[in-house]
């Protein structure tokens, strides 16, 4: 039987892409099913949670769920604007120390000729598939080491040698011309001018991908409040909502509760992606490993 | 450098001597730029990535309770392996096997799901694409308190999880199943849950790179005689966008192993009821966090990244480019 080629991002509709439709829109609405039940489950007032059997979608919304989740502390007393501010302080001083970090090495390795070069990419390409959670323990003794237990520190710099971030930014600074940089030398430009007038301003689709991945790493995080801090006013949001739920779950009406914590978390994270998504499109199609 | 008297030089010679030295200074002054540029980097990725692993080799080799110094176990520092592979009845009997099956399903299983996601996404208009793609994304990113909120709900053993109201309504089953708590239930649910949210940076990779290849290749294989689309798939496109399958891989294998801590969350206990749910994350956890044999802890983590890195051997040699 013979084929038509395959049409690739094709610019109008016609009906060979009507199988594909039947196949990706259910799977499309399969994939959101728990996005729409967790939204109706935050605004479900109580006696709807209680209700039998349950019903899907809540009938009268109502932020009772929300006001009582705030209105709850820790078993410390520690007020929930508190894990809210230090989650805020972490994720924005993470994503803008990865990027500068990453930034600065992904130039070096793309552009500058220095011995172990190609090994330093090596390794990191090896440490891609690294799992973090396999060397907890190790990692553990070695915060402890250096003295980083129950500093705010710890929420942060173990984090920031982020192998991914690295990959996907050095594969874009390929992309940047020599001749650019070689012309910002002439005029003068050192390292520190070219990275940040230059490399930066070109680099910004990759550089909003490492945020973005920084972002849903670090606020979603619960392993530094659990591991390594045991002062309770210097946990983290995630850590908060993530105890909160496991307890509150266990009964009905903690479910609403649990329900708009989880809508909480996750709304900041479809945001982001939805404003960078393009960004994010573009520097994937630089991703290759080869 | 040889020291060299100035007064002696011509005119020519010693303007040619200051440009020399410009110019080890600036090849000096490039060369510390280099430095401080990778140096943050290096030290980092060092200390929380490269020592831990050497750490954790070195711990597998002795006996460690956070309390005494570790001391190295007899025969040479084996003692922990042995243990292991001989005695840990629990390792062998349900943590292997159960993360044999995890692993294969939603590391493989979720990277062709992905791939074929994808593929199909590319043959479709951009704007329709956008909104596709980003609904097959979002579950990548809910993180894990949505997760265990979601699924513990839709699965749980009271009246109010919704499969059994389902199932009950429906009169397929007579009383509740505890899904959760049962053995024949839980690492299945956990399959499940994992590749629904397997669609994640890989997946988007591999659109990316669908949504590049050449459009002439397509009609060219056609005159060369490809016959239908698994040929086409498998003689042009996959070879045209080898490096983002090798990404995508990558990132599935990684993910697979990464969620190792749902079934702990689900469940809502380490171990899982009767060992049903048990992977090698949690079995880490268990020795390490729990009952502080840091030591057989280790061991296990070694073993863990041998599997990580037999999986990622096996996707460079499929992806790879050979040199």
């Amino acid at each position: 039987m013979a084929i038509k080629a395959m049409n690739v991002n094709p610019k109008q509709f016609d009906k060979t892409q009507i199988k594909f439709y039947l196949i990706l829109v259910p799977m499309a609405i399969f994939m959101l099913l728990p996005v729409v039940y967790i939204f109706s489950q935050a605004f479900k007032p109580l006696d709807e949670l209680f209700m039998f059997p349950p019903r899907f979608l809540v009938q009268k919304p109502t932020f009772e769920n929300f006001t009582r989740l705030f209105r709850a502390a820790s078993g410390t007393g520690v007020p929930m604007a508190r894990y809210l501010f230090n989650s805020i302080w972490i994720t924005v001083l993470t994503i803008f120390s990865t990027i500068i970090i990453t930034t600065a090495t992904g130039y070096a390795l793309s552009k500058k000729e220095f011995r172990l070069k190609k090994f330093m990419f090596k390794v990191n390409q090896t440490a891609l598939m690294f799992v973090a959670v396999a060397v907890a323990i190790p990692r553990y003794l070695i915060v402890d080491g250096l003295g980083m237990t129950d500093s705010a520190w710890v929420h942060f710099i173990p984090y920031l040698a982020m192998p991914v971030g690295l990959f996907l930014v050095k594969q874009f600074i390929d992309q940047v011309p020599d001749e650019l940089i070689e012309a910002a030398k002439i005029d003068g430009a050192n390292d520190r001018h070219i990275l940040f007038k230059i490399i930066i301003p070109l680099i910004k689709p990759a550089l909003a991908t490492v945020a973005i991945l920084t972002f849903q790493f670090i606020w979603n995080s619960t392993e530094s409040s659990n591991i390594y801090i045991i002062t309770e006013t210097k946990k983290t949001f995630a850590f908060y909502l993530t105890t909160l739920s496991s307890q509150a779950a266990v009964s009905i009406a903690g479910a609403g509760m649990a329900a708009a914590a989880g809508l909480i978390m996750f709304i900041p994270n479809l945001v982001i992606f939805i404003v960078m998504q393009s960004n994010v499109m573009d520097t994937m199609s630089h991703s290759g490993i080869k | 450098m040889a020291k060299v008297d100035l007064s002696k030089m011509s005119t020519e010679e010693r303007e040619l001597h200051y440009l020399k030295l410009a110019s080890l200074r600036s090849k000096r002054n490039e060369k510390i730029s280099t430095a401080l540029l990778v140096t943050p980097y290096i030290l980092l990725f060092t200390t929380f990535i490269v020592v831990p692993i050497i750490v954790a080799w070195g711990l597998s080799l002795t006996h460690f309770d956070l309390i005494q110094a570790p001391k190295l176990t007899e025969p040479f520092g084996m003692f922990n392996y042995v243990m292991l592979i001989t005695q840990d009845e629990n390792f062998l009997k349900y943590v292997i096997p159960n993360t044999i099956k995890f692993a294969i399903i939603v590391g493989p299983g979720g990277y062709i799901l992905s791939f074929v996601m994808a593929w199909m996404l590319s043959q479709i208009q951009a704007g329709p694409r956008k909104i596709i793609s980003l609904a097959l994304y979002t579950p990548s990113m809910v993180g894990g308190v949505f997760i265990s909120v979601v699924w513990r709900t839709v699965f749980s053993g009271d009246v109010d999880g919704y499969l059994n109201a389902i199932l009950l309504n429906s009169g397929m089953i007579d009383e509740a199943i505890q899904f959760l708590q049962s053995p024949d239930y839980l690492l299945n649910i956990m399959i499940f849950v994992s590749l629904w949210s397997s669609m994640g940076i890989g997946f988007l990779a591999m659109l990316a790179g669908l949504l590049n290849v050449d459009k002439t290749l397509y009609e060219a294989a056609l005159v060369d005689g490809i016959k239908n689309r698994f040929q086409e798939i498998i003689y042009i496109t996959i070879p045209q966008m080898k490096p983002q399958m090798l990404f995508g891989a990558v990132m599935a294998i990684v993910g697979a192993f990464n969620a190792g801590y749902i079934g702990v969350a689900l469940s809502g206990a380490n171990p899982t009821p009767q060992y049903s749910g048990q992977l090698i994350i949690n079995h880490i956890d268990d020795f390490g966090f729990i009952r502080y044999e840091m030591g057989y802890a280790a061991a296990i983590s070694v073993i863990l990244l041998f599997v990580i890195a037999g999986f990622s051997t096996v996707a460079y040699a499929l992806f790879g480019e050979k040199e």
